[in-house]
């Protein structure tokens, strides 16, 4: 399990807040992949994440299947189902990043429903108190825009966890504001319409976006679309603090699986396009124009 | 005796404010932050020309659902049923509306508003097929390009109505996910919406969805209420012990309900498919019914909080109806509400009481229902001495759409009151 979170505050009461989401965003852009737990099944699942560690992650993401992913293009929603049909289950999940052998920083993406129905009581706090109990640092959540996300923020405050808020190109500056109130950790900014998937070009909102954001000070990782080095290059080169991707990954997961390739083969795969993309963003970061004197970035 | 209420409103009174979408702990506005603007405009647009009339925008609706829908529609009794069951049943003929079912309330005031919000494209799901006629309709009669979107399994059961959104001009997109029903389309249709949600106004079908579809949604379909309350006090000279609606995401449940929710003596019965049975399967993840105010619990879907069917983890089973209209695992958050405060009553049927309820009211009154539409007359079979005196019985569509199906799931069971069905196996093609 990641040891992210060990370094608690003293008042059991009052957590302090993780602080490995900031630091993984400190020195330079993050790479930050997304897979879906237990796709195709249990074990080879966790060496894929673990393989994602070798090749450069500094946050990964994990996704909890839930039946009615509407955020999620065709890619993700085929691993959903695999995943839901080998038998995960939010438990399974918790069990899963207990048995994760990663020193990362660790975000569960889920959906909303799931969250609420975790545990004797509906509401989000056991979910985020089980969450917190096993190393999670956040949580992304699809279907919870910031109107509705005041109960899973306070359970996130309890337990010392981010509630990471995902911008998108249609976000005006009004709701920004309100998205901002409720986000820590990181902001992910989505950088096309539509719903996640990859693609053969990144969006030119996507510096329009980043723009728009450069007075919020939470790192900014652009997600939706990013395939290649060149194109994670592209985005932090237009000033993203760091890069998820998740569709080119559960591609490779996806094409392993249906060719009957062995666990170790799609490991080896997965941590050789993280490298890839990895580097991608990392020379990205070497071809923005240095920042204006007086300026902190 | 029901004693009358002059109000004839809801309880909550709300008229010219779009409110907060909330219906005690359900409702909401559960999606994705890229639709969220598209949804405030839409709340926007909702008060503005909805609750408002600003430029004379329900003026033109109620002139339109006048000449093109054929509105009102009548409140009919019915002499054979009042006989069978010694009861007044009164029956409000929504299958007698354009297209063949409530749907076109619905539907052609959300195509009409989107054309009022400057949208370029309509997009839709469906189930049985009633909706996504109905918006075909709507969109070529305004002149609207539309899109909708419809589980295969659905398309394979539904083909007349395929057919006819097809030659309306609509496009019809198969949806092979899942089940390939109802729930499957309407996440493929939202992930269309979060992707063109610029240009593109997306009518959801039902009672459901973030607000303010629900509360919107059933403002077109009061017109139901609206009409049967003034019809009933005018044809018995009182209002009804009873009104009984099927209920599947539950818009006409909602049309049918809402005048009649300020009149507390007046009980409201919403009639669930029972399907085949009530228990849920958690195993195989299938609940063989969707009765999901019955027996669904609390959870949040497609974006509202509601009363859902799914499993002890919170993901959503399959849902099981001999009907595909009723055939979803979710429910309208004010339903939900309704039911939480003891004003609507949640009673089911199952697939074998709804094929009984086809076949009679074919019989004995001369109307084909819609198998939605059956359930309610299963329940009245079954329950009619608890019903009152004066009962109205919302019949939501017409059954052209079921004659295959009704073919199918006669000749499955031992039916009491079917016809010989022995010529018709293999369907009526």
């Amino acid at each position: 399990m990641s040891d992210a979170v060990d370094d608690e505050g003293d008042d059991a009461d009052d957590p302090a807040v993780d602080d490995s989401v900031a630091d993984a965003f400190a020195d330079g852009p993050a790479f930050v992949p997304y897979l879906a737990v237990g796709d195709p099944d249990y074990e080879s699942s966790l060496a894929y994440v673990e393989a994602l560690e070798r090749g450069g992650a500094d946050v990964i993401e994990l996704g909890l299947p839930f039946s009615e992913p509407i955020a999620e293009g065709p890619t993700i929603q085929n691993a959903v189902v695999r995943a839901l049909e080998a038998g995960m289950t939010p438990e399974r999940f918790f069990e899963f990043v207990e048995d994760l052998d990663v020193d990362v920083p660790l975000v569960c993406m889920t959906y909303y429903n799931l969250i609420y129905q975790f545990g004797s009581e509906q509401g989000p706090r056991p979910f985020v108190e089980r969450a917190a109990s096993v190393g999670i640092s956040g949580f992304v959540v699809p279907d919870l825009p910031a109107e509705e996300a005041g109960p899973l923020r306070e359970a996130c405050d309890e337990f010392g966890l981010h509630l990471i808020s995902i911008v998108a190109p249609t976000t005006d500056d009004d709701r920004l504001g309100t998205l901002v109130d409720v986000s820590s950790g990181y902001l992910y900014v989505q950088a096309r319409l539509g719903v996640t998937g990859a693609s053969s070009s990144v969006s030119d909102r996507t510096g329009e976006s980043l723009a728009r954001l450069s007075g919020v000070d939470l790192p900014k990782a652009v997600g939706f679309g990013i395939s290649s080095d060149e194109q994670a290059a592209t985005v932090v080169e237009a000033g993203a603090d760091g890069i998820i991707v998740g569709s080119a990954l559960v591609d490779i997961v996806a094409d392993g699986h249906e060719r009957g390739e062995s666990t170790e083969s799609v490991a080896d795969r997965l941590e050789t396009k993280a490298r890839e993309l990895k580097r991608g963003a990392l020379d990205g970061y070497g071809r923005r124009p240095p920042a204006p004197e007086g300026t902190s970035d | 005796m029901s004693s009358e209420s002059e109000r004839g409103e809801p309880a909550d009174g709300e008229w010219a404010s779009a409110g907060d979408g909330k219906f005690g702990r359900y409702g909401g506005q559960y999606v994705p932050e890229a639709l969220m603007p598209a949804i405030q405009e839409l709340t926007d647009a909702y008060e503005r020309y909805v609750l408002n009339n600003e430029d004379g925008f329900m003026d033109e609706f109620r002139r339109r659902i006048r000449d093109f829908g054929g509105r009102p529609t009548p409140l009919q009794r019915a002499d054979r049923l009042s006989e069978r069951y010694d009861t007044e049943v009164y029956l409000k003929r929504e299958d007698l509306l354009h297209g063949g079912a409530h749907k076109l309330n619905n539907a052609l005031g959300q195509v009409l508003l989107a054309k009022y919000m400057g949208k370029e494209r309509i997009i839709a799901e469906t189930g049985a097929g009633q909706h996504g006629t109905a918006t075909a309709m709507a969109a070529a009669h305004l002149g609207m390009p539309c899109e909708v979107y419809m589980g295969e399994r659905d398309i394979n059961r539904q083909r007349p109505n395929v057919f006819r959104m097809k030659i309306n001009g609509s496009e019809v997109t198969p949806v092979t996910t899942g089940r390939g029903t109802l729930k499957e389309a309407i996440s493929e249709t939202m992930r269309d919406w979060a992707t063109n949600v610029e240009d593109t106004h997306y009518v959801i079908g039902s009672v459901v969805g973030p607000h303010p579809f629900p509360r919107m949604v059933r403002d077109f379909q009061a017109l139901i209420s609206e009409e049967a309350r003034r019809q009933v006090r005018e044809k018995a000279g009182r209002l009804p012990d009873s009104v009984v609606a099927c209920a599947g995401g539950g818009s006409n449940t909602m049309g049918s309900f809402h005048h009649f929710v300020g009149d507390a003596d007046v009980d409201l019965f919403a009639v669930e498919a029972g399907g085949s049975s009530l228990a849920v399967d958690e195993e195989e993840g299938v609940a063989p019914n969707s009765a999901s105010l019955s027996t669904g619990t609390e959870g949040v879907l497609h974006g509202a909080r509601t009363k859902l069917l799914q499993d002890h983890d919170g993901q959503i089973v399959e849902s099981h109806s001999v009907s595909s209209g009723l055939d979803y695992a979710g429910v309208g958050p004010e339903l939900a509400h309704l039911v939480d405060e003891g004003r609507v009553t949640p009673v089911n049927v199952d697939d074998d009481a709804a094929i009984e309820g086809f076949h009679r009211l074919s019989q004995e009154e001369g109307i084909i229902p819609a198998l939605e539409t059956a359930h309610a007359f299963g329940y009245l079979h079954e329950h009619h001495d608890e019903l009152g005196d004066v009962t109205v019985i919302n019949v939501s569509g017409r059954g052209d759409k079921d004659l295959d199906t009704a073919i199918e799931e006669t000749a499955k069971r031992d039916v009491a009151n079917a016809p010989d069905m022995s010529m018709f196996e293999g369907g009526l093609r």
